[in-house]
């Protein structure tokens, strides 16, 4: 589809699913899968027949049908302004063609309005009522029903392949684009067809063509041989639902619009028309290194529209709040150094409160539970420690201490500290979550109701009081889970720990009683990873069921859900300023959610492998994503860009963390090393000009080896975690793989 | 029934995975009683492969979040149950199954031995529960450095001490400590190149520090130091703040007037000499661990050079170590209090009562020690003066190329190059800091020409043949006009020791150790280079015209002369027991420093003592 698509009928899609999201925690049904299941038909697959136009009123009849009949009136009445039914009779194609209709792509606009129309009345007598957690999955393949024929398919390809390869090189590399969607998408349809020996041949001959990065879809591919194989296999059905995303320059499109149609090429025309979305620019073509640089994500980029909304980066002013100075000050700090350090704190304080940072969001956008006499006290913690810390860079790295788990059979799947670094929590694979007390003091629970009777409730060390001596020990055991812990993390105030497992369930653990308050159930499939926000009371989960979903510690129901990732969620972060999340996928993708209404603000593609760790820089401005190939890839969040490559790690990064003023960027990975990277150099090297801010086309500089700061090998400890003290003390965790 | 589950694997060309074929489908279901037509098994087997793969691909994703490399049964089972299919069982156990090949019939099959579970119920051997799993911190890589801790190597203050490691230990504290010198030397190597002793690293330094308790016991000493030589020499070990500790045990056996010495057969020097190298290898490769290292050893040598009660073994040691930190070491210390401590060591050479023959003996050692130090202060003085004469931008890269090439030639213990500039690290700085007090804080800088009509007063003539005059001692021709360059280079490196080889018949021995000491082959700078190079240079440096002698220069100490030809002809100790001074003491023409000595004021009373052959030199002890 060459055009933009227009907008109304998709919101109107969105908005009918959200709600019912809402209302049902347990659907899978995401609003995008769902419009993406609406844009692909049967019917629309060959426009040229004579009989769509019946056929597709009576859809669209049976559509208002269904609308009314659910007391959907407002949908009815935008159904009918939309396809101009009102008066019962068509002319919808006629104005949908000119109102939508821009640049070469329009003739495809108007069906492709229709088809996600008629689409849904297909759809919606089948799957409504049955009401399936997958998008329904005959009519998404029905797409393929429309036969071209199936021995010619390879010499339509290869007539493909002999066009592009014989372009001017500035428009090969674009093109070349078109080779794995193309492939896929073929390769399927014949498979669908039942052309089980020509799919065969059609894959041999031209599989090896395929960029590498997409070797792990291709092992997939290749498995698949029966139609009704197609039917389980979800990584199919996402490339199916969703459209396979190009950026391809104006005057490359327009060369192969050129070929296609001089050549009659009409099966491939098709194709390109159903399941890709071409995003055609002005401009200079792409060079190889740039498109390969953004490709490799399960749906190809994404839209530049997408990556429009504007985001809100900025840090949220710190709460004022008066520091006891003299009385407080330990007692290292002699005569000369207290007035020094009041004026720090005050700067540091004065510096945000009194500029608002343009960038930031509204203080109140996203309402934050009020501070507590404790929070506060944490804070002024935290401010003294800061003034402390070591300034690191290029020529002062940090030191590093490695936390490792020793005798840890069950194995060690997760692990996060707190943020004082005073306990640190491990996941296991045996479901148990263990919490530990990396300073000398121990860990106490709270005393039982009744001991907490007796006790005096004026006296001053009431807090004191209440812990019971008797269990201080070293390390608490939490079990409750039935299935491997994947994800821990801390709250900001240390009372409370969250976990979540492969059982489907993330729970919430007090760390005064080291019992279990709530079980949050809603995944219902593995929940791969779950954080805290910086401000407490919300955190977010990712798991199996492809969606993130946003909770407050105090409902037991998801408050939002971010849905939309094709795969898993393998890993959930939130931004500094806890008005975004940012969730990493198995689909190659790292997606920016806004907290206030789930809406999508950022798709980052460039991935070539599932990712596995993420981390905002504390400006709020930079994210840096850690996937299995070994890369980490640096992302400017107010632009949507990305803005570097770190090679060098040659396993799975499963650990990401800047230092506590954003200079160094530590990188922690199966093969058993943390790196220390210039991520000062890296953010400061690339200028992002209004040319790149517009277009989204970047030149990355190939300067990893100037970035790397030092590589740190561990004996045999895979790097599960890394932490910044408030001092800038890197603290690394994993553990110790004997084998 | 698992143990029937067989697999044919066949590896199609066009296919890169494995396929289980129709035979095997048709072969289980016989088992299961089933009955198969050949087009219903090739359907299930292709099923039965495309939902192994699907299990497989998806169990990986469990592997992964497990964040392991090896996909286990249990990462496979949950797949399983997630895609709502039976799990396997019995196929949990860590241990790899084997997987075996039946030859005649390209079958493969897993071994599946049955177990007797009354055998095993029955079992007395009951497994140990597992050891708890715990969090263990350790310093990895400090502000950076990847160097600092070698991996493998556990923070003493955290680790406790692994049997292993105990009895290691105990091993080489006793060969090291032992009788049997092979096993000592074995046990040295090894201490000198094992990288996981960290933990045991204050042990050895506690051990070591026991030099005090065995100051009657040269050998021991000398055991312990070469325990601190391999140490120090390990380059897995990081020293930190144990560099202190082992310091001042080394500086026990160079300042201690030890027991052992009261019996003048036993050779101390030796010792204190090996020490004082030590301390100055020490020094240049670990004093940077230790902040004003530099400064305190000089106090402390410069404390005991200044107190006439110490004996004068003691002296010595403090001489040995000042040359042994560098000619500038020499200069701020010694050389300011040689005309204080000169009267107190004439009075002991003067005396020629029989009772003081032992002590006179020692006063030859420290004289010679003394004027060691002074020639290279000299020597040093003069080359440095003239690089800096030449421009630095000539000067610093011969110096420089100088110092590396000397390094590379003698990797044992030999005293380390000598930089023409202070020493790095600040220990200038550190000096000028030093507080009150300090008596080379006023230190100013002598010039060459007063600084030798100096030393020449004291020294007379046997300072003068060794730089300028003199017969020549290597037979060296004249020095041609075409060395500049090449002497330039030359005498930053090999001066030092040409000198102690040559020059010093008193100090062979000791400045230079022997290999069958140290184990590190000979330097071969000492040896090899022999044609006099160094003479000429020194002449070049010092044309006898250049410095106007004093006129009141009559031999005072001719005597010495004397004996320094003797020595030459004589080899190295010997000539001090075969010393013997000839000219009567009575006709020393008023030395310009006389009027100095009272300064001091406890000078002449000691002398007195000292002189009155009652005196024991041990008195300490």
């Amino acid at each position: 589809m060459a055009a933009v698509q227009d907008g109304p009928m998709e919101l109107d899609a969105e908005k009918e699913a959200k709600p019912e999201i809402l209302s049902d925690g347990t659907s899978n049904l995401s609003g995008n899968t769902a419009s993406g299941t609406l844009s692909s038909s049967p019917l629309t697959a060959a426009p040229a027949g004579g009989a769509p136009k019946m056929e597709d009123q009576q859809t669209l009849i049976a559509v208002l049908q269904f609308l009314k009949r659910n007391k959907l009136s407002e949908s009815v009445e935008i159904l009918r302004r939309e396809a101009g039914l009102g008066e019962h009779q068509e002319g919808s194609q006629a104005t949908d063609g000119s109102g939508g209709g821009k640049g070469d792509g329009d003739g495809g606009d108007a069906n492709s309005l229709l088809s996600r129309v008629s689409i849904t009345s297909a759809a919606a007598p089948q799957s409504m009522p049955v009401k399936k957690d997958q998008p329904d999955v005959s009519v998404v393949l029905s797409a393929y029903s429309q036969q071209g024929d199936p021995p010619l398919y390879q010499v339509y390809y290869s007539g493909l392949k002999n066009f592009i390869e014989s372009v001017l090189d500035c428009h090969r590399a674009e093109l070349s684009q078109l080779f794995y969607p193309l492939f896929v998408h073929m390769y399927l349809e014949l498979v669908y067809n039942n052309h089980e020996t020509e799919a065969k041949a059609f894959f041999d001959k031209f599989s090896g063509d395929q960029e590498c990065y997409y070797q792990d879809d291709l092992h997939i591919l290749c498995g698949l041989t029966k139609k009704e194989h197609l039917k389980g296999n979800e990584v199919l059905l996402d490339f199916r639902t969703s459209r396979f995303v190009l950026h391809i320059s104006r005057d490359s499109y327009q060369l192969l619009k050129r070929h296609l149609q001089e050549r009659h090429n009409n099966q491939i025309w098709n194709i390109i028309q159903e399941h890709l979305y071409i995003d055609i620019f002005d401009g200079m073509p792409r060079s190889k290194s740039q498109i390969d640089s953004m490709s490799g994500s399960l749906a190809g980029e994404a839209k530049r529209e997408v990556n429009k909304a504007k985001v809100f980066y900025g840090l949220l002013k710190e709460p004022e709040i008066e520091v006891p100075l003299d009385d407080e000050d330990d007692e290292a700090e002699n005569e000369e150094g207290k007035p020094k350090k009041k004026k720090t704190k005050k700067d540091s304080l004065g510096s945000k409160s009194k500029k608002q940072d343009p960038n930031a969001p509204q203080q109140n956008r996203i309402p934050l539970p009020e501070l507590k006499d404790s929070d506060k006290l944490d804070k002024i913690m935290y401010m003294k420690e800061s003034t402390k810390r070591i300034r690191l860079g290029p020529e002062n790295l940090p030191s590093i201490c490695f936390y490792t788990f020793l005798n840890a059979f069950q194995g060690l799947t997760a692990v996060d500290f707190t943020d004082d670094s005073s306990l640190l929590a491990g996941g296991f694979a045996d479901s148990t979550v263990r919490v530990w007390s990396v300073t000398p003091k121990k860990l106490r629970k709270v005393k039982s109701a009744g001991e907490l009777n007796v006790i005096e409730k004026e006296s001053d060390d009431v807090l004191e009081r209440i812990m019971d001596e008797k269990t201080a020990s070293e390390s608490k055991i939490l079990h409750g889970h039935s299935g491997p812990v994947y994800g821990v993390s801390f709250s900001p105030d240390r009372n409370y720990l969250l976990s979540s497992s492969e059982d489907g369930t993330v729970r919430l653990w007090s760390l005064q009683t080291f019992t279990c308050l709530v079980g949050y159930k809603g995944h219902n499939y593995p929940v791969w990873d779950t954080h805290f926000s910086p401000f407490g009371y919300y955190f977010v989960s990712g798991g199996h069921d492809r969606v993130a979903r946003l909770w407050a510690t105090d409902h037991y129901q998801p408050l939002r859900i971010f849905a939309g990732h094709l795969a898993d969620v393998t890993c959930t972060r939130f931004h500094p300023n806890s008005n975004y999340v940012a969730t990493g996928s198995t689909d190659r993708t790292v997606r920016l959610w806004d907290v206030l209404n789930a809406n999508c603000v950022r798709i980052l593609t460039g991935h070539k492998g599932p990712i596995h760790s993420l981390a905002f820089s504390p400006n709020g401005k930079f994210l840096a994503s850690g996937s299995t190939d070994g890369r980490v890839l640096l992302w400017d969040i107010g632009h949507g860009l990305m803005i570097g490559e770190l090679k060098g790690h040659t396993d799975t990064i499963y650990a990401l963390k800047f230092s506590r003023d954003g200079e160094i960027l530590a990188s922690g990975s199966m093969d058993n090393t943390v790196r220390l990277w210039d991520s000062m150099k890296a953010f400061d090297e690339v200028e992002t000009d209004d040319f790149t801010a517009t277009t989204g086309h970047i030149h990355l500089p190939d300067n990893s080896q100037e970035l790397l700061l030092g590589m740190y090998h561990s004996k045999s400890t895979p790097v599960t975690h890394l932490h910044f003290t408030r001092r800038n003390l890197l603290l690394a965790a994993g553990a110790y793989n004997s084998q | 029934c698992q143990s029937t589950f067989g697999f044919i694997m066949t590896e199609r060309e066009e296919r890169r995975f494995a396929e289980v074929p129709r035979e095997s489908i048709k072969l289980m279901a016989e088992s299961s009683g089933v009955e198969l037509s050949e087009e219903v098994a090739a359907l299930l087997a292709e099923d039965v492969c495309y939902r192994l793969r699907e299990a497989t691909q998806n169990s990986s994703q469990f592997m992964r979040h497990a964040k392991r490399r090896k996909l286990s049964v249990e990462d496979l089972n949950r797949a399983l149950r997630w895609s709502n299919t039976e799990t396997i069982c019995g196929y949990g156990a860590q241990d790899a199954l084997p997987f075996r090949p039946l030859k005649e019939g390209e079958l493969f099959f897993v071994e599946d031995r049955e177990i007797n579970l009354v055998e095993l119920a029955l079992a007395t051997n009951i497994p140990k529960g597992c050891a708890e799993t715990m969090v263990r911190v350790h310093v990895s890589y400090l502000d950076g450095k990847g160097n600092l801790e070698p991996q493998g190597t556990v923070p003493t203050a955290v680790q406790s001490l692994s049997e292993d490691l105990l009895k290691y230990y105990q091993q080489i504290t006793r060969a090291i400590l032992g009788e049997d010198p092979h096993l000592m030397k074995v046990a040295l190597l090894d201490l000198q190149s094992n990288s996981k002793i960290a933990a045991l690293l204050p042990y050895f330094v506690y051990v070591i520090s026991g030099v005090k308790s065995v100051s009657h016991d040269l050998d021991q000493l000398n055991r312990l130091l070469h325990m601190v030589k391999s140490l120090v020499q390990n380059p897995y070990l990081y020293l930190g703040s144990y560099v202190r500790s082992l310091v001042s045990s080394v500086m026990y056996c160079i300042l201690e007037p030890l027991a052992a010495s009261i019996n003048p057969l036993n050779d101390h020097w030796t010792l204190r000499d090996y020490a004082a190298l030590l301390l100055s290898h020490i020094f240049w490769t670990h004093g940077d661990l230790v902040s004003g290292l530099y400064h305190q050893i000089l106090l402390s040598l410069q404390k005991v050079l200044s107190d006439p009660v110490r004996p004068l073994c003691s002296h010595y040691g403090a001489v040995v170590g000042l040359h042994a930190l560098g000619w500038k070491a020499v200069e701020r210390v010694l050389y300011p209090h040689l005309p204080a401590y000169w009267a107190n060591l004439q009075a002991v050479l003067d005396d020629y009562s029989v009772s003081n023959a032992q002590v006179k003996a020692d006063g030859h050692k420290v004289y010679g020690a003394i004027l060691v130090a002074v020639e290279r202060l000299l020597k040093m003085k003069a080359l440095s003066l003239t690089l800096a004469a030449e421009g630095s931008g000539a000067g610093l890269p011969g110096t420089t190329t100088g110092a590396v090439g000397f390094r590379e030639n003698s990797p044992g213990l030999s005293p380390p190059p000598e930089p023409l500039s202070e020493p790095p690290l600040g220990i200038a700085s550190h000096l000028q800091a030093g507080g009150a007090g300090c008596p080379w804080e006023e230190w100013t800088p002598v010039s060459l020409p007063a600084m030798y009509c100096e030393l020449y007063s004291f020294f007379g003539d046997s300072l003068a043949v060794r730089f300028s005059t003199g017969p020549p001692l290597g037979g060296a021709t004249p020095p041609g006009p075409c060395q500049p360059l090449e002497g330039r280079k030359e005498p930053a490196s090999s001066a030092p020791n040409l000198e102690n080889t040559r020059k010093m018949p008193q100090l062979t021995a000791s400045m230079n150790i022997s290999p069958r000491r140290d184990g590190s082959p000979r330097s071969p700078l000492s040896s090899s280079s022999r044609p006099g190079r160094s003479t000429s240079q020194s002449r070049d440096i010092f044309p006898k015209a250049r410095f106007p002698l004093p006129q009141a220069g009559p031999p005072a100490f001719s005597f010495i002369i004397g004996g320094r030809q003797m020595g030459r002809r004589c080899q190295g100790r010997r000539f001090q027991t075969s010393f013997t001074p000839t000219p009567p003491l009575t006709t020393h023409p008023p030395r310009a420093y006389a009027h100095k000595l009272p300064v001091i004021g406890r000078v002449s009373k000691p002398v007195r003592r000292w002189t009155c052959s009652h005196y024991s030199l041990h008195l300490p002890l």
